[in-house]
C-alpha cells in the first residue's frame, strides 16, 4: 500500500512538477517517445483513477473515462501552450471528459450545470448547538468543545474503517466541495491549481474547501468520538 | 459577552481555512491567535482539522491495473503511428 505524505494545508511551494520537467516531458511526448508517456502514465494515473471515480462512480467508466483523457492529452499535445501545468491541464482534460460521461448516463450526481442546494446560503461548520446560545454569558463558546483524538493521522488514514467512513464523507459531499478536497486534500494540488482545474475564483475555492473539510471532520469525530456533541 | 480575542469561538470555526490559507487579513490574524493562545478548546478543534487534512492526504491510492496500462500503451503507439 502506497501513501503519500505531505501537509496540503501549509503554504505549498511551487506545487508540484516544476515547469522545466514539464517542458522536457513535452518535448519528448511530441517525439513520439514512449518512455516519456510511460513517466507521465506511471506518475498520474491513479491520480487520474480516482478523480474519474469521483464523478462516475463505477471503477470500469472510470477507467474507460480516463483512457479517452490520455487519447485527449496526446491529440491536444500540439496546440497545449503551457499556460498551465501540465499537470492542472491533464486533470482538466479528464474532469471535462468524466462529467461528459456521467450526463451521458444520466447518473443522479448532481452537477454544477443544475443548482446546487444551500450553495449560497449559509452552511455551518459546526452544529450551533455545540455553542452556548445567545442570551448565556459564554455566548458563542463551546457548550459541548471537542476532545482530542487519540488518533494520528496515519492511524486515521490506513485504518479500514476510518478510511472507508474518509472515502464516505468525502463522496457523499456535493459535487463541487467534493472536486475541491479531493484535488486538494486528497491529491495535494495547491489552491492556485484547483481554480486551474476546475476554473473557479480563489475566494471560491475557499468557501468550497472550508464546507468540504469541516464536513469530513464532522463525519469523523461522529466515529472517533460520538459523545461529543449535546445528547 | 465573554470572547477571547474579540472573537467567539463560534466565529472562530469558520475562519479556520482562511487561518491555514493563509489569506486571513493581518489584524484578523491576529485576533484569531489571540482567541486561540487563552481558548482551551479552540486549539483542540484546530487540531482535528489538521487531522482531518493531513488523514486525507494519507488515504492509499487508486491502483491501477497491468491490462489498463498495456492498454494505454497501445493507444500511444497508435496515435503515435498518425
Amino acid at each position: 500500500m502506497t501513501t503519500r505524505k505531505r501537509d496540503s494545508e501549509e503554504t505549498d511551494p511551487a506545487g508540484g512538477e516544476a515547469p522545466a520537467d514539464d517542458l522536457r516531458l513535452l518535448r519528448a511526448l511530441r517525439a513520439g517517445d514512449e518512455a516519456g508517456f510511460v513517466a507521465l502514465l506511471d506518475r498520474y494515473q491513479p491520480s487520474l483513477v480516482r478523480l474519474a471515480l469521483m464523478y462516475v462512480g463505477d471503477r470500469a467508466v472510470a477507467d474507460e473515462v480516463v483512457q479517452e483523457t490520455w487519447l485527449g492529452v496526446l491529440q491536444g499535445l500540439e496546440g497545449f501552450r503551457a499556460e498551465s501545468s501540465l499537470k492542472t491541464w491533464i486533470f482538466r482534460i479528464l474532469s471535462n471528459r468524466a462529467k461528459t460521461h456521467a450526463r451521458r448516463e444520466d447518473r443522479s450526481v448532481p452537477f454544477s450545470s443544475l443548482p446546487e442546494p444551500h450553495a449560497d446560503s449559509a452552511e455551518l461548520a459546526v452544529d450551533p448547538d455545540r455553542f452556548s446560545p445567545r442570551d448565556q454569558l459564554r455566548s458563542g463558546h463551546w457548550a459541548y468543545p471537542p476532545r482530542h483524538w487519540d488518533k494520528t493521522p496515519e492511524e486515521i488514514a490506513l485504518s479500514r474503517e476510518t478510511s472507508a467512513l474518509l472515502e464516505e464523507a468525502v463522496a457523499s459531499l456535493p459535487l463541487r466541495q467534493r472536486e475541491v478536497i479531493t484535488l486538494r486534500d486528497i491529491e495535494g494540488l495547491t489552491a492556485d491549481e484547483v481554480c486551474d482545474v476546475l476554473g473557479i475564483t480563489a475566494s471560491n475555492q475557499r468557501v468550497l474547501l472550508h464546507r468540504a473539510r469541516s464536513r469530513v471532520r464532522r463525519a469523523l469525530e461522529r466515529y472517533l468520538d460520538g459523545g461529543a456533541g449535546p445528547a | 459577552m465573554m470572547t477571547f480575542g474579540g472573537l467567539t469561538c463560534r466565529e472562530v470555526v469558520e475562519l479556520v481555512t482562511e487561518y491555514l490559507e493563509g489569506t486571513l487579513a493581518p489584524p484578523e490574524r491576529a485576533r484569531f491567535e489571540a482567541h486561540l493562545a487563552v481558548c482551551p478548546d479552540c486549539p483542540v478543534y484546530l487540531e482535528q482539522m489538521r487531522q482531518t487534512i493531513r488523514a486525507l492526504g494519507m488515504l492509499p491510492e487508486e491502483s491501477v491495473a497491468p491490462e489498463a496500462r498495456q492498454e494505454l500503451l497501445r493507444v500511444f503507439r497508435d496515435w503515435k503511428r498518425g
